[in-house]
């Protein structure tokens, strides 16, 4: 094992989509072993901030250290091979549907490893036993609600024992119960794997509940970081009002336009 | 077992798909398997207007072979017409006549040798001496009017 | 709606010019990462054999049954064109060429086209769109070898099969009217045919266009549904592109090869 005390680093990295700046020299860096949760607004960047740690998109420059390689200078092949060593569940939980449940879970590990038939099956009888769906085994993916749907995923994206795990959004949309079970489940996996746990989220009183480190990006930034308690805490007015969720604040209710009563009364030139 | 017929089904689509081509091969465009062994044969037209290669070439209505390539004889100015016996027909007189004939008024050409009398027979590459070129409608109607003029 | 000036237009259309650019390098270098990239999977024959099934066999029936009934047409219009020339019995000949050097491989390419070049663009598109492509990417697996490649090579395997398969029911169609219901004299409607038609020049040409119009439209499929918006919008869009821009590249490469093929320069 390294001794580098930080399991993914971004140093100075820009993103652009078309010719809007998402990221704008961003720093991150995110401890090893720990749960860090990356907040924000809708339409920040978190998402991004995801697939540019997983390697699916390119920065415009800067540099994106994972497991001590820098992902920009990596070849296709080194990446996918990187890749094993990374977790992501996906906010719909990505299931492939023409698989079933049990295949799906045993899915990496046919492919990357040359395991024989009952091996592969009693791990993925004990990756599903983590998640508590061990009974769903021959169920296929439609066959399961929204929140079992992410558990097998995670049982999925566990199966290989990867460094890192990143969820994005797990728990949008889940009813408070599977919220609670999956909270329970990510801080269960990150104590007992020792994971690096990277969680994307703006669901609040969840995210604090289990982030031993948050950062809250916006604005192509890092608006703050710390623990959860810091930030609570934080006098900077845009943290305040993303962290007690207020309306109008330095983050604008209204979208950049013309001024309101120019637009009505002046007409079109159409 | 769901993966079986599966298999079953692309292969049976796949044998479907090469029998096809077979047939394609074999029932349409009349190609024979193995090349049956035949010997060439040359014949000099004045004129071969619309026989083409592919031809068939028959004695007394049965298929014995076809024209394989047509070329213009520089020296006697002459349509020189190639064709490809089946080795099985290897009784030809030397003095038979080749003639190009049309099935029907406005079917396809084809030559049509008839039989004459020597004792030897053609051997491979050898010539017809005797041939009978194509009808042209436009001369035979010049021809049909020129009399009727003189006629008169 | 916005107006724009006419400076801000000729902007607008050298911008479209260059997407469509971009478009096409970016499906160039998808279809030689999806062939060519690093070695093959462990399991891809298996995958191939399952694409095979979806791809062609399923796209079996309406192929079965677009033959027959195209034989059975063309033997009706050219046994009554025909015979105002008294030259019933070429009909036999009419029906071959049409359908090897041409209807055969057309027709059959669009009907791909919609049956299966849609679908596929559907299923990768909505592959897209529930994250399955970008999970297979996290796991470690390459979707273009993954899903892609095996879809290509279906494809590209499939619609000559089912061209030579098209062609053959459709000669017997077209026979069976011929012979069966107008009275051609069976004799000479085959030796007719296989006076005329050459093993080279006809069935082999026809292969070889089915084989042109196998890359193109499963290409195209294939990369729409890639390259596609993952949303139900984009997914609707991609398909909608797949059957336009396939159909369009069959009838446009169609006349390029049987100038090359067929025409005397």
């Amino acid at each position: 094992m390294s001794t580098n005390p930080y399991a993914v680093e971004l140093k100075g990295v820009t993103f652009r989509r078309g010719e809007r700046t998402i990221f704008d020299a961003i720093d991150l860096r995110i401890p090893r072993g720990r749960i860090t949760a990356i907040m924000g607004p809708s339409g920040s960047g978190k998402t991004t901030l995801l697939r540019l740690i997983g390697a699916q998109l390119k920065p415009l420059s800067g540099e994106v250290w994972v497991a001590d390689r820098n992902l920009p200078t990596l070849s296709r092949a080194e990446l996918f091979d990187l890749r094993k060593q990374m977790g992501v569940l996906f906010q719909s939980g990505a299931l492939f549907t023409d698989l079933d449940v049990f295949e799906n879970v045993a899915f990496p590990l046919r492919v990357h490893t040359d395991l024989p038939d009952e091996m592969i099956r009693d791990i993925v009888l004990m990756k599903l036993q983590a998640v508590g769906l061990r009974g769903a085994v021959e169920l296929m993916p439609d066959e399961l609600s929204g929140g079992m749907r992410r558990r097998v995923a995670l049982a999925r994206a566990i199966a290989l024992d990867p460094q890192i795990l990143m969820y994005d959004e797990p728990f949008a949309g889940q009813d408070p119960v599977a919220m609670g079970v999956l909270v329970r489940l990510i801080r269960l996996l990150n104590d007992a794997l020792g994971i690096t746990s990277i969680v994307v989220s703006h669901d609040l009183a969840e995210t604090a509940s289990i982030a031993d480190y948050i950062y809250i990006v916006g604005d192509g930034q890092v608006l703050a970081q710390g623990t959860p308690d810091e930030l609570m805490q934080s006098d900077n007015p845009r943290v305040q009002q993303f962290m007690k969720g207020t309306a109008d604040g330095p983050i604008p209710f209204h979208f950049p336009a013309a001024d309101y009563a120019s637009e009505l009364l002046g007409g079109t030139d159409a | 077992m769901r993966n079986r017929t599966l298999e079953i089904g692309v292969g049976l689509f796949l044998l479907a798909g090469l029998l096809a081509l077979l047939l394609l091969s074999l029932r349409v465009s009349g190609l024979s398997v193995g090349h049956t062994d035949t010997y060439k044969l040359f014949a000099y037209f004045d004129n071969i207007a619309g026989l083409s290669v592919r031809s068939k070439v028959t004695m007394a209505g049965v298929t014995i072979g076809k024209v394989t390539a047509i070329d213009l004889d520089r020296d006697s100015y002459t349509g020189r017409v190639t064709m490809e016996i089946d080795r099985d027909v290897d009784i030809l007189p030397t003095d038979s006549t080749a003639s190009i004939l049309t099935a029907g008024l406005l079917g396809e050409k084809y030559i049509g040798i008839s039989v004459g009398g020597e004792e030897e027979v053609l051997a491979d590459g050898d010539v017809i001496r005797d041939t009978q070129s194509s009808l042209v409608l436009e001369e035979l109607i010049g021809k049909f009017l020129l009399n009727s003029v003189n006629k008169e | 709606m916005r107006r724009y000036s006419p400076l801000e237009r000729v902007r607008l259309l050298g911008r479209a010019g260059l997407d469509v650019l971009a478009a096409l390098g970016r499906s160039v270098i998808f279809l030689l990462h999806a062939l060519l990239g690093r070695g093959g999977l462990r399991e891809g024959f298996a995958l191939l054999v399952r694409q095979l099934y979806s791809v062609g066999v399923l796209s079996l029936a309406i192929v079965v049954v677009s033959g027959i009934f195209i034989g059975m047409v063309l033997s009706l219009q050219g046994y009554s064109i025909l015979s105002n020339y008294g030259s019933e019995q070429a009909v036999g000949q009419m029906i071959a060429l049409t359908l090897l050097r041409e209807l055969g491989p057309v027709v059959t390419a669009l009907l791909f086209a919609g049956r299966a070049g849609s679908a596929l663009a559907a299923e990768i598109g909505n592959m897209k769109a529930t994250e399955q492509l970008s999970s297979l990417e996290m796991i470690g697996v390459d979707p273009l070898k993954y899903v892609i490649a095996p879809r290509l090579w279906a494809g590209f395997i499939s619609l000559p099969l089912l061209t030579v398969i098209f062609s053959v029911v459709g000669i017997w169609g077209g026979a069976m009217v011929a012979i069966d219901w107008l009275g051609v004299y069976e004799g000479s409607f085959w030796s007719n045919m296989q006076s005329s038609v050459s093993f080279r020049a006809d069935v082999l040409n026809g292969v070889i266009k089915s084989m042109v119009f196998a890359v193109v439209v499963t290409w195209i499929a294939v990369f729409q549904g890639y390259d596609c918006d993952p949303t139900s919008e984009g997914i609707s869009r991609a398909t909608t592109r797949t059957v336009v821009y396939a159909s369009l590249a069959v009838l446009g490469l169609d006349f390029i090869l049987t100038a090359l093929m067929f025409g005397d320069f």
